[in-house]
């Protein structure tokens, strides 16, 4: 059971690595690269919301989207109902309420982490690495346990590569770039690179 | 432009928004259904047909799949069983009573059902042609689905296809290619023992190689993936899948077996 | 003079103000799904249709939409249009679909149409959001094909499945780019893309952070 875990874990930050494999989340993960500690931050803030996002769409697919999981309340006509269709309105909702809740809260009892994370928090509801990961939950069939791990895996592998990506910036930016290729040009090709080096991952089972 | 905050504009605009993309998006989905679950069908006989290889572009499908029976079989103890028309041995592997966790797991795919699907093709004779099975697992990056098709002898290989796979293209994604699938024609799933003797080698297979029936070549750069289908046809025909059914059929179809048909 | 200004709306973000190239949007799917010239075009075609109606939609309820909840009212109505193209695929283009998976419903999530609708179509009136959704997913669509097109041409050697350039494998010359086909090249393409767009509009060119000072000791030593 552990093993499985560990071995989801591993896949989840390395092998399926959500920037870098999938490229998901790429519109903050290229905007918001250029210090070390704003990309920390950035990437604590990711991994809290798909830990608990993940989950939560998960019990919400099971319980309420599924075919046939509404037989819980008994009712005959409600349990043949198929309602996957409406999945991306519901995980992207459950997103940003959970986005904006998460706000609320730790701007009420944890103010030091909250002034930290506080500016990153709005721009996680429109990052895909967040709806993808949910969606990544239901092609992949994961029950409850292995979404929580893929969750947390998942948004450890973006947190991983947006802080790398930015320590590769901070050495850039005394480096002698031809002119047009500046900034975004030569940032786009550091990440095929290290792309690269995240494809000899592929395969790793524990 | 005050009232537009007020909580009661709030609300109001929240749910005429709610009402309309509810009706918008339910219509989509309601009136689309049936189209959907068209192609869903269409595209499992496609690949169907085409591992039986009796697939012709543009030809009538569900009159060609007239000729092609679903059957169920138990795992365990080989024999065919009678399940619902709508049973989904994808669905029941997850489910705790129709599926168990495997223990030991080459084929890299955690759970299997205990009733599992075959496909008979019948010739013009009323004579089966072709079995086909369902297989899939895990290759360098995803889950590989296809369909394995046997000779009615149950030991020789007819065919094989992959319809969905996320290998590398160009690579470990060649395992779709005809070029590929093609070597697999002829090749013999079980030795004389009846042990189960197939395996995807790594590189060419040698000219002069004793168990060249058992063999077939590796795909070039694609270790992982060539190993991952050697593995999961493996354990596909094996005696934890279809191999009890397999090797029942064997046993009926030899000619001094006391079957009777 | 208003169509003069239409035509401004819709010209600009596509080299102009690109999208992609410029204003760091929407690159998600531009890069998974450009293997073949195929999923390119349909997502493009998706994207396009998307954002056109999004802003539209945006724009025409935009003075009734309250402040505090006008990021998820946006997002609803984004999402409701996405989950129709993703329907609609599934029913009269199941095979692209399918290869396409989930990055139908990151449409969603693509930043280039909630942007547009945050900061365009609250702003403008229906048709000019309309036509600004058209000219931005034209701009994305433009990278889009870029990409597409190489990665196809160079990796398998056809063009939306017609065969260009005949692989060593079937008997021709050329040897196929395995690596065009692989994700990073995407990242590389791109890079490349804006490499060429700038050159060719050097205003684009982003400033310098730090320079290096010319080696100027000889002169402040005194």
């Amino acid at each position: 059971m552990f093993e499985e875990y560990l071995n989801l874990f591993i896949r989840a930050v390395f092998v399926e690595n959500m920037a870098l494999a999938f490229f998901l989340g790429m519109c903050t993960f290229l905007a918001i690269s250029k210090k070390v500690q704003t990309s920390l931050g950035l990437g604590i803030a990711v991994i809290v919301v798909l830990t608990i996002t993940v989950p939560v769409n998960n019990l919400i697919l099971h319980n309420l989207l599924d075919e046939g999981s509404l037989a819980w309340t008994g009712i005959p006509a409600l349990e043949v109902m198929d309602l996957r269709f409406l999945g991306l309105l519901c995980y992207i909702g459950v997103i940003a309420a959970l986005v904006q809740i998460l706000e609320m809260t730790l701007d009420r009892y944890v103010p030091a982490l909250y002034n930290a994370l506080g500016i990153f928090l709005p721009l996680i509801t429109v990052n895909c690495a967040i709806l993808g990961a949910s969606l990544f939950m239901v092609e992949r069939h994961y029950d409850f346990g292995e979404s929580v791990v893929f969750g947390f895996g998942a948004g450890f592998g973006w947190a991983l590569a947006i802080v790398l990506l930015a320590a590769i910036r901070e050495k850039l930016k005394y480096s002698d770039i031809p002119a047009p290729l500046q900034g975004l040009g030569i940032t786009f090709i550091i990440v095929g690179l290290m792309s690269l080096g995240f494809m000899s991952f592929a395969g790793v089972q524990l | 432009m005050a009232s537009r905050d007020s909580i009661a504009n709030t609300l109001r605009v929240s749910f005429m928004v709610c009402l309309v993309c509810a009706i918008v998006v339910s219509t989509a989905a309601v009136s689309l259904r049936e189209a959907q679950q068209q192609n869903r069908l269409q595209f499992r006989q496609t690949n169907i047909l085409q591992v039986a290889g009796i697939y012709e572009p543009g030809m009538d499908l569900s009159a060609a799949f007239e000729r092609v029976e679903r059957r169920f079989v138990e795992f365990e103890s080989g024999n065919y069983v009678d399940m619902p028309d709508d049973y989904d041995p994808v669905r029941a592997a997850r489910d705790p009573e129709m599926g168990r966790t495997l223990e030991r797991d080459p084929a890299g795919i955690r759970r299997q059902p205990k009733v599992g699907e075959v496909f008979l093709v019948r010739d013009e004779a009323d004579e089966v042609s072709r079995i086909i099975l369902p297989v899939h697992g895990y290759g360098l990056w995803s889950t590989m689905y296809g369909f394995l098709a046997l000779e009615p002898d149950a030991n020789t290989v007819a065919g094989i296809s992959f319809y969905e796979h996320g290998e590398t293209p160009g690579l470990g994604g060649d395992i779709e290619k005809p070029r590929w699938q093609q070597l697999w024609e002829g090749k013999r799933l079980y030795d004389e023992d009846g042990e189960v003797a197939i395996r995807v080698v790594k590189g060419a297979v040698p000219e002069d190689a004793p168990n060249r029936e058992h063999r077939v070549d590796g795909l070039t750069g694609a270790t992982i993936t060539s190993e991952g289908v050697s593995q999961l046809v493996r354990f596909w025909v094996g005696e934890r899948a279809f191999g009890p059914y397999l090797d029942r059929v064997r046993k009926e179809n030899q000619p001094d077996g006391n079957s009777d048909g | 003079m208003a169509t003069a200004k239409l035509k401004g709306v819709l010209f600009n973000p596509i080299f102009n103000n690109n999208p992609i190239a410029l204003q760091i949007l929407g690159i998600c799917s531009a890069l998974a799904i450009t293997t073949t010239l195929e999923n390119t075009v349909t997502m493009c075609l998706a994207v396009i249709f998307v954002l056109t109606f999004s802003n539209f939609f945006v724009s025409l309820i935009r003075s009734h939409i309250p402040t505090n909840v006008r990021i998820i009212v946006q997002m609803t109505i984004i999402t409701s249009l996405v989950i129709v193209v993703d329907q609609v695929l599934q029913a009269y283009a199941y095979e692209i679909s399918r290869q396409l998976s989930v990055f139908v419903g990151l449409i969603i999530t693509n930043c280039i149409i909630l942007g547009r609708a945050e900061a365009y179509a609250m702003n403008n009136s229906p048709v000019a959001s309309a036509v600004d959704g058209f000219g931005n997913a034209l701009g994305y669509s433009i990278v889009l094909l870029f990409v597409g097109a190489s990665r196809e041409l160079f990796g398998s050697g056809t063009l939306a499945g017609i065969e260009i350039l005949r692989p060593v494998a079937e008997g021709g010359w050329y040897e196929p780019n395995g690596m065009m086909l692989l994700p990073p090249s995407a990242f590389l393409l791109i890079g490349g893309f804006i490499w060429l767009l700038r050159a060719w509009k050097p205003e684009q060119i982003e400033e310098t952070p730090f320079r290096i000072a010319p080696n100027s000791r000889p002169a402040r030593a005194y």
